[in-house]
């Protein structure tokens, strides 16, 4: 089983990285970009078989590790297929 | 005065405060491995030193704070001991969720390394007591991670309760309310994103740091 987990900042946070790219796609002519915001995918091969219990876990990595919940929020997806 | 410095891996700033802290207290601080579960008995004085601990993966301060080292620090600090976090030890101590807030991008996106000008905003704090009221110093900074982030509402409170006591004089990094220091309720952790282990010696340009670590010895 796999945990695709998407870690960005919140809504309201300052993202001068996603600032800069949204400018930088302007620059290349891509007019129609206002803003971008920029975050991280953590992809990770699971031996869980239930689904339940997996995102149970994943949920609780994310509290005590992959996000900071000060600044960022996160999106669970797990996968059954191989 | 007893003292520790902890060393992660790419910590590098472990020997400038180690250096500082023999020359200031006249013993040597033990130098504690990360991996360690436990601190040295009877310590006044843990530094988290600054540097690029765990290759800042994942985020700056992530990995460390979850380190074996930083739980038995956690648990010291709920009891009192003094622990002071400089650069990436600031970013350590709010990623373990012994300070508030968090240490963000720099808005510029670059990497700012130079002296810069501090104003000293709680001079009755155990770590700015010897400043004697001396409001401005200049301390080094270095880092790309700096830009200081908390919700209005944390931030207000920090600041009506004194526990801001170092704001930069000249925003260098985006930094919310100018912020470049905070404390705990408690008083006992603090932690700066500028070097005052750096700035202990007429040849690092300047003496302004000294004044912190005597602020220490003092309370102590």
């Amino acid at each position: 089983m796999k945990a695709i987990i998407h870690v960005g900042l919140k809504p309201g946070v300052l993202d001068p990285q996603g600032r800069a790219i949204a400018r930088s796609l302007n620059d290349l002519g891509f007019d129609g970009v206002k803003d971008a915001r920029q975050g991280k995918v953590i992809e990770l091969d699971l031996t869980h078989t239930d689904e339940a219990a997996a995102k149970k876990d994943v949920t609780d990595m994310c509290e005590k590790l992959l996000a900071n919940t000060v600044i960022e929020s996160y999106r669970i997806d797990i996968s059954t297929d191989e | 005065m007893k003292t520790a410095v902890i060393v992660f891996p790419a910590s590098n700033c472990d020997r400038d405060a180690a250096v500082a802290l023999e020359n200031l207290t006249g013993r040597a601080p033990e130098m504690v491995w990360h991996r360690d579960t436990s601190l040295p008995k009877r310590l006044d004085l843990v530094v988290i030193p600054g540097g690029f601990s765990y290759g800042d993966y994942l985020r700056s301060g992530a990995m460390a704070a979850r380190s074996p080292i930083v739980q038995d620090i956690i648990a010291a600090a709920g009891k009192g001991l003094t622990v002071a976090g400089f650069c990436n030890g600031f970013q350590i101590l709010t990623e373990a969720g012994l300070l508030p807030g968090a240490l963000m991008r720099n808005q510029s996106l670059k990497y700012v390394c130079k002296p810069q000008k501090l104003r000293i905003t709680n001079s009755d704090s155990r770590f700015t007591k010897a400043y004697n009221g001396t409001a401005d110093v200049t301390f080094p900074i270095a880092h790309h991670d700096g830009n200081y982030f908390a919700d209005d509402e944390t931030l207000t409170r920090l600041e009506k309760s004194g526990r801001v006591i170092v704001k930069y004089d000249g925003n260098p990094n985006g930094s919310a309310r100018d912020i470049a220091g905070i404390c705990n309720e408690a008083g006992n952790v603090m932690g700066m994103m500028p070097h005052p282990e750096r700035a202990v010696d007429p040849l690092h340009g300047g003496t302004d740091g000294i004044a912190l670590f005597k602020s220490i010895l003092e309370s102590i």
